[in-house]
């Protein structure tokens, strides 16, 4: 049973796991898909790529933008049998472009980055968006777990 | 963008090579022609050197470079392929991150922390303060014509003075910069006590203001030297640096909190909560000193007095103030930019739109929000929510403010708290809690899923770890483990306005989605137990 006392203006409750097993009976506003003002995941109700997306990290902005970009939006509308192998001449145009700035993408058997980080993993502004994020049809690479900055507070904020 | 004058400009002049090299044309005060010029230099293939330092003309311009800039920068930049983003700064870094400036740096191993701002992430991995190292950036110079644009940031210059009409501003050092799209994120600037202000050189000079890395800097070295630190504000900032100085140099430094309210965060936790944190900072090593006014401040014999209203003497070596940040506005003038005079602040919509072609994120807009009315809101995640927003604006987006930005805490290793919301002592509250066991604290769920922030000696136990009893009946919670763990929702007009998670983590979208609901619920209880705050 919850025992509950009040401070004032400010309620205290202390609950048992038992108290909290039943079901909530708290009613919530069912979600639109497509409200404009929301913050969506890394594919837009249009089917777009939302670039972005806090879960891209920087990949969409930094240096190697416009080639992430090509090649990444390549490989979502790619129809191929195998998705993205009508694409390799633009994953190759980014990879030469990575390779320019070690520091930023580091390769996959390097160690830790030494400064900031493009990848998603370290980035100090990706958000994990809630929900949108099994719609992504992407490399598992790219979306590699997100931080959205320095302590775990934020991973799935 | 494909239409851009200067991109057609520049193709049709490639063909054309009838133009003698090295032109150096006269940079015309007309930006609309500014962009064009520059595009003519850059097809000539000019030396770097006949390029100016400071580029006459950037389409987004970013005044400010904190995380508010930084976000903006990379939203520009995911929106607009191949945008030019100038970021001018009057701070000597390239943008970094504050928080770990008063927790993690502090809890680094390395000698050598206030030379690399290196710290270790929830993940295990190091990263840098910096959100992106110097070959991220392009420079000034290069911005005009690098060729699928970038993002460059002008340090130790400052906007003065913004001509909104014409569509520029002006340096510091004179020189005039047009733009097409402008953002103010010019954050703002620690207060002082006037006290202090009034209690001469010999005190100023032993006084932090703390905010940027050269304070972080200078107070580690501070603390290494000194036998007595005194914080003065007991909000975030001061509560942060009690805890992180009293555990980094618990032998060898006394350090001292003070503050007008009764327990720390007092303006931001319920009085009960404020108590309990209070007696965990107190563990950490902190003099905590409460309802502490201080009525002046001298410099005796080699110390630091201050004397407090009510006849308490602290004799101390250092203190930090950490009374509040005053919001920079001096471009308000200039620009013809309105002022809040409720929340300070420069005043824009909910699109964070301030004037034409100009808008506000960050420490330094008072924005309407939608659901939550006008605030301003001084965290880190919201620099990077606004500043993200911002920066879609800025490309045509027309969003308003609408994804509630949260905040958090950590004091000491079994105080670790997410917010989200208006969250102000004054309002009613309701707090939900379980008994806690040793399994829910910051420490523990960093060293569950593997990667432990900090190594913990064996001997060094977590209180409060009995099982929790299968009770039927109500019990009496014993001291000492009341508040473990838990959900306090405030409440305006009975609508919850603001949530904490305490010692409970990973649940901030159930508690975004009530904050956006706006919804009265009858029973707050029911409402807890979306958050399972018995699970881990």
């Amino acid at each position: 049973m919850s025992y509950c006392r009040q401070e004032g203006k400010d309620r205290v409750i202390f609950v048992t796991k038992e108290d909290h097993e039943a079901p909530s009976n708290a009613e919530l506003i069912a979600d639109d898909p497509n409200d404009p003002y929301e913050d969506h995941g890394l594919i837009l109700p249009s089917g777009e790529i939302n670039w972005n997306c806090p879960c891209l990290g920087g990949m969409a902005s930094g240096p190697c933008g416009e080639q992430f970009k090509s090649a990444f939006s390549c490989f979502h509308y790619s129809t191929e049998e195998v998705k993205g192998s009508d694409c390799v001449d633009k994953f190759r145009s980014m990879q030469e472009c990575m390779q320019r700035y070690p520091e930023l993408y580091p390769q996959e058997d390097e160690s830790a980055p030494q400064g900031g980080d493009e990848t998603p993993s370290t980035d100090p502004l990706a958000h994990i968006q809630d929900s949108d994020q099994g719609s992504a049809s992407a490399p598992e690479a790219v979306l590699a777990s997100e931080d959205m900055s320095s302590t775990d507070h934020s991973a799935t904020s | 963008m494909l239409t851009e004058p200067a991109f057609i400009l520049k193709s049709m002049l490639k063909v054309q090579m009838s133009w003698p090299q090295h032109i150096s044309l006269k940079v015309v005060r007309s930006h609309s022609m500014e962009d064009l010029f520059f595009c003519i230099s850059a097809a000539m293939e000019a030396p770097v050197d006949a390029l100016p330092e400071i580029p006459a003309h950037a389409p987004y311009l970013l005044i400010g470079g904190g995380t508010a800039s930084f976000a903006a920068a990379r939203s520009i930049r995911a929106r607009d392929p191949g945008a030019r983003v100038l970021i001018v700064s009057d701070e000597s870094d390239l943008p970094y991150m504050r928080p770990p400036l008063s927790k993690e740096l502090w809890f680094s191993d390395d000698p050598n922390v206030t030379d690399t701002l290196r710290f270790k992430q929830w993940n295990g991995k190091e990263r840098s303060i910096y959100f992106q190292p110097p070959s991220f950036y392009v420079s000034p110079q290069e911005l005009p014509r690098v060729e699928n644009g970038g993002v460059a940031v002008l340090t130790g210059k400052k906007v003065v003075h913004v001509d909104v009409r014409g569509n520029k501003v002006r340096l510091n050092d004179d020189s005039e910069i047009s733009y097409d799209k402008c953002l103010v994120a010019t954050g703002g600037t620690p207060r002082n006590l006037q006290v202090i202000e009034r209690a001469g050189e010999e005190v100023q000079k032993r006084t932090t203001l703390f905010r940027k890395i050269e304070d972080f800097r200078s107070l580690e070295k501070i603390s290494r030297e000194v036998k007595s630190v005194t914080i003065i504000g007991g909000g975030f900032l001061g509560s942060e640096l009690a805890c992180a100085m009293g555990r980094r140099c618990k032998s060898s430094l006394e350090v001292i909190q003070i503050f007008p309210e009764k327990g720390n965060m007092g303006k931001v936790l319920p009085e009960y909560l404020s108590n309990w944190t209070t007696e965990k900072v107190t563990k950490e090593g902190v003099n905590v000193m409460t309802e502490a006014v201080v009525k002046n401040v001298s410099y005796q014999d080699g110390k630091v007095v201050i004397k407090l209203k009510d006849g308490r003497v602290v004799k101390t070596d250092h203190i930090v103030a950490a009374v509040g940040l005053e919001p920079n506005v001096e471009l308000a003038k200039s620009a013809g930019l309105e002022v809040d005079s409720d929340f300070g602040g420069y005043r824009v919509n909910a699109e964070l739109q301030a004037r034409a072609n100009i808008w506000v994120a960050g420490d330094a807009a008072c924005f309407y929000d939608i659901r939550l009315g006008r605030r301003r809101v001084e965290h880190h995640d919201h620099a990077v929510v606004s500043g993200r927003l911002a920066g879609e604006n800025m490309t045509g987006a027309n969003k308003p403010y609408w994804h509630q930005s949260m905040f958090w805490s950590d004091l000491g290793p079994d105080v670790g708290y997410e917010a989200i919301g208006i969250v102000d002592s004054s309002l009613p509250t309701v707090g939900v809690f379980a008994k806690a066991t040793a399994k829910d604290t910051p420490k523990a769920a960093t060293e569950q899923s593997g990667t432990g922030i900090r190594s913990e000696s064996e001997t060094e136990a977590v209180a409060s770890s009995e099982v929790t009893p299968v009770a039927a009946a109500p019990r009496e919670p014993q001291q000492g483990e009341e508040y473990g763990k838990g959900v306090i929702f405030y409440l305006r007009d009975k609508v919850v306005v603001g949530i904490i998670l305490w010692n409970v983590f990973n649940r901030m979208p159930i508690a975004r989605k009530i904050i956006k609901d706006g919804e009265e619920h009858a029973d707050l209880n029911e409402v807890a137990k979306l958050f399972n705050i018995h699970e881990d």
